[in-house]
């Protein structure tokens, strides 16, 4: 097997990362933008021997993910604002449960119905916060197919080896832009496998007791290990309790275990950036504009450059503030109000430094419109 | 097996309030379970929220304990990415038909091979005795202080209208009885339904005037008959047990096998 050449949409390029990634169970509810996803995993899914279920509502795919994970699957399901905030509550019984388990969010414009085929990445703040409680949570995204097929390798490899779901946030310009992708030999990107306990049968298996590492080593339903998965405050044995110590231990287990390993998950590129006395920092499809406007800007001998982050949460307030430290300004390109300038500014060790360039009428953000931000921080006027 | 190797003790005492119905269907599920001789390791038991849900904490098989209302959906990613397992889904009322009512039609459209038991007690229990809808009008309820205006569904013929392929009704009373149904029903490969009257004698009793646990069992024996029964005849106001469907139609894992032949199939020519 070689590699591969397509040229697709951005929702094909993440159906290939996690068809590498070895994806064998996907539950979904037809929604604008990101249909797409549903109905070629249910052509290429059975191919392989995997499953394929199109459910009732967009709550009952996000469980039935949960349930298949627990049988040892690699698990996905996609989705767009209304259904991202429909899956909210099972989304946070797979953090507290941790079941590793895959959450595309194309993202549309919102609130409510919103803006169904147009683009926003106003669901920044929902990954994070959109189900009740303190928790650790892991989303990524991506600006180019490329990098869609490779974050989406990279979200199962970290819902496997954190137990946690991750939230991968395309948006509708990159789910429905075509482009070029090349999909490489299996085996030359690593794939984290699901780690099963080495608790041999008739030996009592602790669910949630950590190996030396931290990690928590799994048993497949059906196995040979019979224990509980609940959503409520458990202890090591996965039976609830709520016992203060075990309250607390278990809570900031779950926030600890994603936050002090930022380092690790943080992914991001850096375009432009070691000399660059302006900074734009983007993600997603506006990151193609801010990459766009920094080359043609760079041409002219403007010292403008870009960072952009491929990971948003845990966000990355360290890297952002190390290389953010010398810009005369930092502009944050982002279709919303400002989800990502608010965790810039705290970051950053001059947040009255920090700008914003947004659009948010369902329209591309384009390189001129970054130019026109720019030429007023520049004090050249519009 | 004796009953209590079916049983996780580290998990008792159980929060079951005295006198409540559940303990005895449990009591009847495992005694159906063990007739069977099903293996523990190869049952998965999933359930929602609820004091019916708790249940699935008790036995010592895998254990799902999910979302107020969700349990079906969670079931359906087990038992679809596991076929060989055995999914039984215990559910109260307002768990199985309120919050969880379109999993339940949709479950039974599908005709998935779960067993699903709706334990109905007529109440929300765990938060205090509201009105679920399964109570009926005219009833007395922390939510309806009046009295309810709600009508209830028969979850009988809610099934049997959605698809379910086994359906039938029992009593905690009739424990002997809802053991053999339990029986055929996990046998049955499809989407199958037991409801299975349960008192709640804490709130619904209480606020509701029937009395003791021993009463209001006593009432299940007197105002439920056997289909085909002369009783049942005389007084068809009564509420009908027995087993209400039991036919063969094609299960949906089977068919999605069939959909992973179609397409290797395809792939390889």
């Amino acid at each position: 097997m070689s590699e591969k050449l397509m040229f697709v949409q951005g929702n094909e390029a993440c159906v290939q990362g996690a068809l590498y990634a070895g994806v064998d169970f996907f539950a979904g509810y037809p929604i604008t933008p990101s249909t797409e996803i549903a109905e070629l995993l249910a052509a290429k899914l059975p191919e392989k021997g995997g499953k394929f279920i199109q459910m009732e509502d967009e709550i009952a795919s996000m469980c039935a993910i949960i349930g298949a994970s627990l049988t040892g699957h690699k698990v996905m399901t996609a989705t767009s604002g209304p259904g991202f905030s429909l899956k909210q509550e099972a989304i946070g019984y797979a953090c507290m449960a941790e079941i590793p388990c895959v959450i595309v969010d194309v993202q549309r414009g919102g609130p409510s119905t919103g803006n169904p085929t147009h683009v926003s990445q106003g669901d920044i703040n929902q990954a994070r916060w959109g189900t009740h409680g303190d928790h650790g949570i892991i989303a990524l995204t991506a600006s180019n197919h490329q990098d869609v097929f490779r974050i989406t390798v990279d979200a199962f490899n970290l819902a496997e080896t954190y137990r946690t779901p991750v939230v991968l946030l395309f948006d509708e310009v990159i789910g429905h832009m075509r482009e070029r992708l090349v999909v490489p030999e299996p085996g030359a990107l690593p794939i984290v496998d699901r780690l099963r306990t080495s608790v041999p049968k008739d030996v009592d298996y602790h669910p949630y007791l950590p190996r030396e590492d931290g990690r928590l080593p799994m048993s497949d339903f059906g196995g040979h290990h019979r224990y509980n998965v609940t959503g409520l405050f458990h202890d090591m044995w996965g039976f609830p309790s709520n016992n203060p110590s075990v309250v607390q231990e278990l809570l900031r287990h779950l926030v600890d275990k994603i936050d002090t390993n930022v380092d690790v998950i943080t992914r991001y590129k850096e375009h432009y950036l070691d000399d660059a006395e302006y900074i734009l920092v983007s993600y997603g499809s506006s990151a193609r504009s801010a990459i766009h406007l920094a080359k043609n800007r760079r041409q002219k001998g403007e010292r403008l450059g870009v960072l952009e982050l491929q990971s948003i949460w845990p966000f990355p307030a360290e890297l952002v503030r190390a290389r953010c430290a010398d810009a005369k300004a930092v502009v944050v390109v982002e279709m919303n109000m400002g989800q990502v300038l608010t965790q810039v500014k705290a970051a950053v060790d001059h947040p009255n430094r920090v700008f914003l360039a947004n659009r948010i009428d369902g329209k591309l953000i384009t390189p001129s419109d970054i130019k026109g931000l720019l030429r007023v921080i520049q004090g050249k006027g519009v | 097996m004796a009953i209590k190797d079916y049983l996780r003790e580290r998990f008792f005492p159980h929060m079951w309030c005295p006198g409540c119905g559940h303990g005895t269907i449990l009591n009847s599920l495992l005694r159906a379970i063990e007739d069977l001789g099903l293996s523990k390791s190869n049952i998965v038991m999933t359930s929602g929220i609820g004091c019916s849900a708790r249940i699935s904490g008790y036995v010592d098989f895998h254990s799902l304990h999910t979302l107020h209302g969700r349990a079906l959906a969670f079931a359906t990613g087990v038992k679809l990415s596991k076929p060989e397992l055995t999914v039984i889904v215990p559910m109260g009322d307002g768990d199985a038909l309120a919050i969880g009512g379109n999993h339940f039609i949709h479950a039974a459209r599908r005709n998935i091979d779960i067993t699903a038991i709706v334990m109905n007690n007529r109440i929300y229990g765990m938060t205090g005795g509201q009105f679920s809808p399964l109570s009926g009008p005219g009833k007395k309820a922390t939510t309806a202080p009046y009295m309810t205006i709600d009508n209830e569904f028969d979850v009988v013929e809610l099934a049997k209208a959605a698809g379910a392929t086994f359906v039938a009704r029992s009593t905690a009373y009739h424990c002997q009885e809802a053991t053999g149904y339990l029986k055929q029903a996990i046998l049955h490969k499809g989407f199958s339904v037991v409801e299975i009257l349960s008192q709640c004698p804490t709130h619904y009793g209480r606020k509701n005037k029937e009395g003791d646990a021993a009463a209001m069992l006593e009432i299940q024996r007197d105002t439920t008959a056997r289909i085909g029964s002369k009783a049942l005849d005389e007084n068809p106001g009564l509420i009908p047990r027995g087993i209400f469907v039991d036919i063969e139609k094609p299960e949906y894992c089977e068919e999605y096998g069939k959909i992973i032949e179609r397409a290797t199939k395809r792939k390889a020519s």
